[in-house]
């Protein structure tokens, strides 16, 4: 493991969960201000954490372990993507794992340990959330996959580490169909994984068509806390696998202090612009129809598998 | 222009192509499907450009000029009047192949069509002809919108969709088809339109819709 690999693994997920919720924040401050409103500020998430970790833990009567053991799963498996993946550093602590399968992998688990939770809830809204959550993530774990196996194809591996680095040897690659029409689909992708509009409204709160908050109804207390510092973390991931894919600009190619740094407020700032324009793009939307849902996705997966195919024959 | 940028510019408008193809299929609303053809005209003209430049040819530059303003301005306005004068109905609302199925069909599309153009391509490989699949692609997705879809304003732009695919591929096979060749081409097409328009007008003053399904039966 090289000395920058290290520094990745060590700074990487501490700036994203001290960061995350900060992001979340900022967001809602953005939307806010654009509706004409004054807004919480951003450091409400972390307030709202503290006060959920200071309450004590109770758990609905007839739950199992599926329940109580979701949070933690959502949370780890998150935080090791946080670790492996090109964020800051160029490297990977853990080589093998910053697979672009692997980390779809993971980050599908957390979901589907959510999803579990829900169920186990046995109340309407629960399993409700936790169908609808299934059917967008089949969706979407597809189009994820052939968006990301796209750019791999030029560069000879599925190593997102090794995606990035190609890309800054060579950026004039960068200007290619494949890139664009991987670009829309894991847009779209990585709106509807996230839970934002129009696929779903991140602010409702008991309503009909709500999708993650439906799962997580039931949650109280330090669990909550996790599931909601969990959403935030897969927002920056989500967010910085984005920007660093196409944009990897900044990010650290030495293990000295000065280039980690850079690679810091790098990372800062992508994410935070990339969640600014998401903010701002949310004010003019409105919820998509559920059943307009796969619509939408379909043409994501269309727009991937047209970018597989292209890396194949304009190359 | 050298020939690494060439490649890449000519890929780019390839890519724009193709999305503005599939654009066309994803959405519903009428005036949305109209600016994406726009776009595609203007993309389709910007791939002749480039071509031209490659070339070093006075004729195709004129070429391109004139597809711009077509296929990217005169092309699209005349739709949006057409879409102007069809009343309050300007959404595709029920395709007969329903829109997400229709999207992963045009994803067999281009693989079919990929397959299809392997010879072609194989004759002399170059940045141009590998374009050839994209081209095709765009064809077939025109003539699935041209027959997948209920309203005439649709179907009018699937016939478009299909007659810039077959404009795409003649340019990248042979790009000396004669300017001669090209204005009949292009006059024809704005003469369809033309026509069709017409035609949609009436359909549209006689039943006061313009879903071509409802015109099954004969009536006295």
């Amino acid at each position: 493991m090289s000395a920058l690999g290290w520094a990745g693994g060590i700074t990487q997920p501490v700036l994203i969960v001290a960061g995350s919720p900060v992001l979340v924040g900022m967001m809602r401050q953005v939307r806010a201000r654009l509706e004409g409103r004054a807004g919480p500020g951003i450091a409400q998430p972390w307030r709202d954490l503290r006060k959920l970790f200071g309450k004590e833990a109770i758990t609905p009567r007839g739950t199992s372990e599926v329940f109580r053991f979701a949070p933690l799963v959502q949370v780890a498996t998150v935080g090791v993507v946080a670790v492996v993946a090109p964020f800051i550093t160029a490297a990977s602590a853990l080589g093998a794992v910053a697979d672009l399968f692997a980390v779809v992998a993971l980050l599908a688990l957390g979901t589907v340990a959510l999803a579990l939770a829900g169920l186990d809830t046995a109340t309407a809204f629960g399993g409700m959330g936790a169908s609808r959550e299934m059917t967008i993530i089949a969706l979407v774990e597809p189009t994820l996959l052939v968006a990301i196996f796209a750019l791999s194809v030029r560069v000879g591996s599925t190593n997102l580490t090794d995606i990035v680095s190609a890309t800054l040897r060579d950026p004039a690659r960068m200007v290619s169909p494949v890139s664009l029409l991987a670009a829309v689909a894991l847009v779209v992708v990585v709106v509807a994984e996230t839970g934002r509009l129009p696929v779903d409204n991140p602010s409702t709160h008991l309503e009909l068509t709500m999708v993650h908050e439906a799962m997580v109804l039931e949650y109280a207390g330090p669990d909550l806390a996790l599931v909601e510092l969990a959403a935030a973390m897969r927002l920056s991931v989500f967010l910085g696998l984005l920007a660093n894919l196409f944009v990897p600009w900044g990010i650290a190619t030495t293990a000295t202090p000065l280039a980690v740094l850079v690679g810091i407020l790098a990372l800062a700032v992508k994410v935070g612009l990339l969640g600014a324009a998401l903010a701002a793009g949310e004010v003019f939307l409105a919820k998509l129809r559920l059943f307009r849902v796969p619509e939408l996705l379909a043409g994501s997966f269309l727009l991937a598998l047209l970018a597989v195919a292209a890396s194949f024959f304009l190359a | 222009m050298g020939t690494a940028a060439y490649v890449q510019v000519l890929d780019l408008a390839c890519g724009g192509l193709l999305l503005c193809a599939v654009l066309v299929l994803w959405r519903r609303e009428l005036a949305v499907i109209i600016r994406v053809f726009a776009a595609q005209g203007v993309i389709l003209a910007v791939l002749v450009a480039v071509l031209a430049a490659h070339q070093h040819s006075p004729e195709l530059a004129v070429l391109a000029l004139g597809l711009g303003v077509l296929r990217g301005g005169v092309l699209p306005w005349l739709l949006a009047r057409a879409l102007t004068a069809a009343g309050p109905a300007r959404r595709e609302t029920r395709p007969l192949v329903n829109v997400a199925a229709s999207l992963l069909a045009a994803a067999v599309l281009a693989l079919l069509s990929y397959a299809v153009s392997r010879p072609l391509v194989a004759l002399i490989p170059s940045p141009a002809t590998e374009a050839i699949p994209v081209g095709l692609t765009v064809v077939l997705i025109g003539f699935f919108v041209l027959v997948t879809r209920r309203r005439a304003l649709s179907q009018l732009v699937g016939f478009l969709l299909m007659d810039n695919g077959i404009t795409t591929v003649g340019f990248l096979t042979s790009a000396n088809a004669g300017l001669v060749v090209e204005l009949g081409v292009s006059l024809d097409v704005l003469l369809a339109v033309l026509v069709l328009r017409i035609l949609t007008a009436r359909i549209q003053e006689t039943f006061g819709d313009a879903d071509l399904d409802e015109l099954r039966e004969l009536h006295d």
